[in-house]
């Protein structure tokens, strides 16, 4: 396997999809490969920080602008 | 147990909230669209990532809420339910801009020689994940990265990572099919992580 290939199946592999036969390939080739481990780990970190970013109740956010609730409660009105 | 709402009370509470907003009760939707408002502005503003655009399919998300409430049967939270009408009404927008200069996301791809080695080799990050993630910077970091991907590639990642809609709903939503949401997904955690990759390399520990 190459890394081109690796990098290609990656997410197969970390979802555990791959068959038996390819992710045995893909092990081997993470032995031998420090730069496709890397891809791998970092790739997974990634992942981890979107998820991170976005968790509710980490961000505080700014009441609705005074106009903006008032147009959404004209447009309730006009939609009857 | 004064000042501590139990998770019982809380539904109770929510249950009559609905039931007043089902029963055309003016004062509760105004209510709920200045509670619920500002968290799901923050919903379509992460898929849209303009604030006019934004506070438009706001404004759809909660006309729609006014005139389906009745459709809420209380399976699942309030809250969990607007977020799912707010990120609905930011890709129905989304696909009718149908935009068709979105900004190639190939230059943000690992890149190979011809036997198949990439062309630069990968480093690790300076930090263990655990470290980054206790940092409150990283969060601000990783949603501007967000930002900067092509909308197309941002919607894939909100649905399937952030909102974890499973591959078959995320195909529907975006019209495309399960194949098609599974490469591009591929392509835009690919596409974030190089937008990370400099900052969490340079950064001195």
């Amino acid at each position: 396997m190459t890394c081109r290939e690796a990098i290609e199946f990656l997410m197969e592999y970390l979802d555990g999809e791959l068959p038996a036969e390819v992710r045995a390939e893909f092990d081997r080739h993470l032995a031998v490969c420090t730069s496709c481990v890397a891809y791998l780990e970092t790739y997974r970190a990634t992942v981890q920080l979107e998820k991170a970013a976005f968790c509710e109740g980490e961000t505080a956010v700014p009441p609705l602008p005074e106009e903006l609730v008032q147009a959404i409660l004209a447009a309730r009105t006009c939609e009857k | 147990m004064d000042g501590v709402i139990t998770a019982n009370e809380r539904s109770r509470d929510e249950l009559a909230f609905v039931a007043r907003l089902q029963s055309g009760d003016g004062a509760a939707f105004e209510t709920l669209v200045r509670e619920h408002g500002p968290r799901m502005l923050a919903v379509v503003r992460r898929f849209l990532g303009n604030d006019e655009d934004a506070q438009d399919a706001l404004q759809d998300a909660l006309v729609s809420v006014y005139r389906g409430i009745h459709r809420f049967e209380g399976h699942s939270q309030l809250a969990t339910w607007l977020h799912r009408v707010a990120s609905n009404a930011a890709l129905m927008r989304l696909r009718s801009r149908r935009r068709t200069d979105e900004t190639p996301i190939d230059d943000l791809l690992p890149t190979f020689i011809d036997d198949g080695h990439q062309t630069r080799a990968t480093v690790a990050w300076s930090r263990p994940v655990e470290q980054l993630l206790e940092r409150q910077e990283t969060a601000e970091l990783v949603r501007r990265a967000i930002d900067q991907l092509p909308e197309s590639y941002r919607a894939i990642l909100l649905l399937r990572d952030i909102e974890e809609r499973d591959t078959e709903e995320t195909a529907q939503l975006l019209g495309i099919n399960a194949g098609a949401v599974k490469t591009r997904l591929h392509r835009a955690r690919q596409a974030l992580r190089t937008l990370l990759d400099s900052k969490m390399r340079d950064e001195t520990p």
